[in-house]
């Protein structure tokens, strides 16, 4: 299981995949708004999204787990 | 040749032949150089001249007490090595050893001269801790050198094996760290010790990898992929650097940028809208010229060497891509380290600002983000090379200053069309100034409206065209001349001279 982290402190401004979605490396996942600026998480690996963890609004920390890849 | 000359011949061809063959064999398998060979590759034509090889040669099982210590050429230019030969008790330090580790360092002092260290050693010899550990010549004054050393000379630090303990601050004193990927290692204690000590049970990767170093703890600058690689990186870091503080890196021919595409197609409008700043630097910096110095390391600030028409200057850029931009605690570090090294070797430097200020939140508060801050600020405040703040996009807060805004003394601080200086962003300022009478409008539409006007407002009163009028940035130019007007500047202030303030030193943050 990869777990996708936030990068950084903001909120959750869109969630670009659902579960059971096939993802790649480098694919954007989830886009966050921190600092007043976009800002994009990426996948790390290819794989099947197993879980979104987040929702559009949430504040998350950095270190927080947003989507799990299987 | 007679016989004693053939005695000699002997002798000296046991002693570079290394350690037992077993411990060759060892190299191979973990696709590791022999350390003459290591020397070979680094040196022009494989010459050097060696001191020492018949260090501890009476004990017969110790080759040149497990280091050579050489002096040779890189890229024509004197260098001192030593380097450690782990075929010889795991490239561990006895007496010897260190007093040759000592000598070459003095070595490079008096003909003010680069030194390398090819690390590659399992610490002290525990048995022999009387003779080199405690004493005055003892392993501390190495350390002691590099300190001294710093700012004088270029020491680099390539790292083959493991730097353990004591052994692993050789690396810290460095000015760049390249390590070999799976096979580099850097801790005070291995997870042996550790599990013995504290009860951790982790693998050497992860307690001092070279992977988790060169991304996560930032004690090493460059990942390699191999020893063939790290040695060329070596190469290839020296090539930016005079040979000690008093020269100047020598000029080379000017090349054309590896991207063919205008700066303005780069950057886009929307200020919040992520951008890869490596397109920006490919197109604006000479092909093939940038050597990037932690990488992996806190990637929302880019730091590196570049040629601009043949000329070096250092790079300190914001990546829009990875968390907008915006500084935290390693990005301060980073830069402060790498504005450093570039002021102590007469390397100009080139700030590419697009920066939305320095993180706030608990998490970074609670890290020291500030004193962290302050760090890079005293960094860029107190460099005295030629100095360009070039403001790509935004540069918001402390930001800006950080980015050798026009109050830290650049020689200029130029604007692209597309730049937006202020202490913050549209959307929070006109929410900071604004917030009792946004919420009591009860009309959401009449409120978005409200807001709309502000933010209007608020962006005419920060319009670049306004701050150049109150000479606040001294120039605005086009991205797709950008290049051009580098080059200029770059050759107009090259006659700079600026000495530090009559003290003895600053106190530093750190």
């Amino acid at each position: 299981m990869n777990e996708i982290k936030s990068s950084m402190a903001g909120t959750v401004l869109n969630v670009m995949v659902s579960e059971g979605d096939s993802v790649t490396s480098g694919q954007e996942l989830v886009m966050l708004e921190s600092m007043k600026m976009e800002i994009p998480v990426e996948g790390t690996e290819e794989g099947t999204v197993a879980e979104v963890k987040v929702t559009i609004g949430d504040f998350v920390n950095e270190g927080d787990v947003l989507v799990t890849i299987k | 040749m007679n016989h004693l000359e053939e005695v000699l011949e002997n002798k000296s061809k046991e002693i570079e032949s290394g350690g037992a063959e077993k411990y060759h064999q060892k190299l191979k398998e973990t696709n590791k150089m022999f350390v003459r060979d290591r020397l070979n590759l680094l040196f022009d034509n494989g010459q050097y001249t060696e001191d020492g090889k018949f260090a501890n040669n009476l004990a017969n099982d110790l080759p040149a007490d497990g280091v050579v210590t050489a002096i040779g050429k890189v890229n024509g230019e004197k260098v001192c090595v030593m380097a450690n030969d782990s075929t010889v008790k795991a490239g561990s330090w006895g007496a010897r050893t260190v007093e040759k580790i000592i000598r070459i360092q003095e070595t490079a002092m008096n003909l003010k001269v680069p030194i390398l260290y090819l690390v590659d050693s399992a610490g002290a010899r525990i048995t022999d801790q009387l003779e080199m550990f405690p004493n005055r010549r003892g392993a501390g004054k190495i350390f002691h050198n590099q300190v001294k050393m710093s700012g004088m000379v270029p020491q680099v630090c390539l790292l083959f094996g493991p730097s353990a303990a004591g052994g692993a601050y050789i690396p810290a004193f460095c000015d760049i760290v390249v390590m070999v990927d799976k096979n580099a290692s850097m801790y005070l204690g291995s997870p042996r010790m550790a599990e013995k000590v504290i009860g951790e049970k982790v693998s050497l990767e992860e307690m001092g990898g070279a992977k988790m170093h060169c991304s996560t703890s930032g004690c090493g600058d460059v990942l390699a992929e191999n020893e063939e690689h790290a040695i060329q990186l070596g190469r290839q870091y020296l090539s930016y650097f005079p040979g000690n503080f008093h020269k100047r890196t020598p000029e080379l021919e000017g090349k054309l940028p590896s991207l063919e595409k205008s700066i303005t197609d780069i950057v886009p409008e929307n200020q919040n809208a992520p951008f890869n700043m490596y397109d920006l630097i490919d197109a604006l910096v000479d092909g093939e010229s940038f050597f990037e110095m932690k990488k992996l390391f806190a990637p929302e600030l880019i730091t590196g060497f570049a040629r601009i028409d043949g000329k070096v200057v250092g790079l300190i850029a914001n990546q829009p891509k990875v968390k907008g931009g915006v500084l935290f605690v390693d990005s301060a570090d980073k830069g402060a380290k790498f504005i450093q090294l570039c002021d102590a070797y007469h390397i100009p430097l080139v700030f590419l600002a697009d920066v939305p200020g320095f993180m706030i939140g608990t998490k970074v508060e609670s890290a020291g983000i500030i004193r962290h801050g302050a760090k890079l600020i005293a960094a860029m405040s107190s460099a005295t090379v030629p100095k360009i703040s070039v403001v790509v996009r935004k540069a918001y807060g402390a930001g800006l200053y950080a980015m050798a805004g026009p109050a830290f003394e650049p020689d200029c601080c130029i604007a692209l069309p597309t730049a937006q200086i202020a202490v913050m962003g549209p959307e929070a300022a006109v929410n900071a100034v604004y917030a009792n009478k946004i919420n009591a409008i009860e009309d959401p539409k009449e409120r978005i409206e409200y807001v709309k006007e502000k933010h209007k407002e608020y962006k005419e009163h920060i319009d670049i065209y306004k701050l150049a009028s109150e000479l606040i940035v001294d120039d605005i130019v086009p991205g797709s001349e950008l290049r051009e007007v580098l080059v200029d500047r770059l050759s107009y202030y090259e006659s700079k001279e600026m000495s530090a303030p009559d003290k003895k030193h600053p106190v530093y943050p750190v």
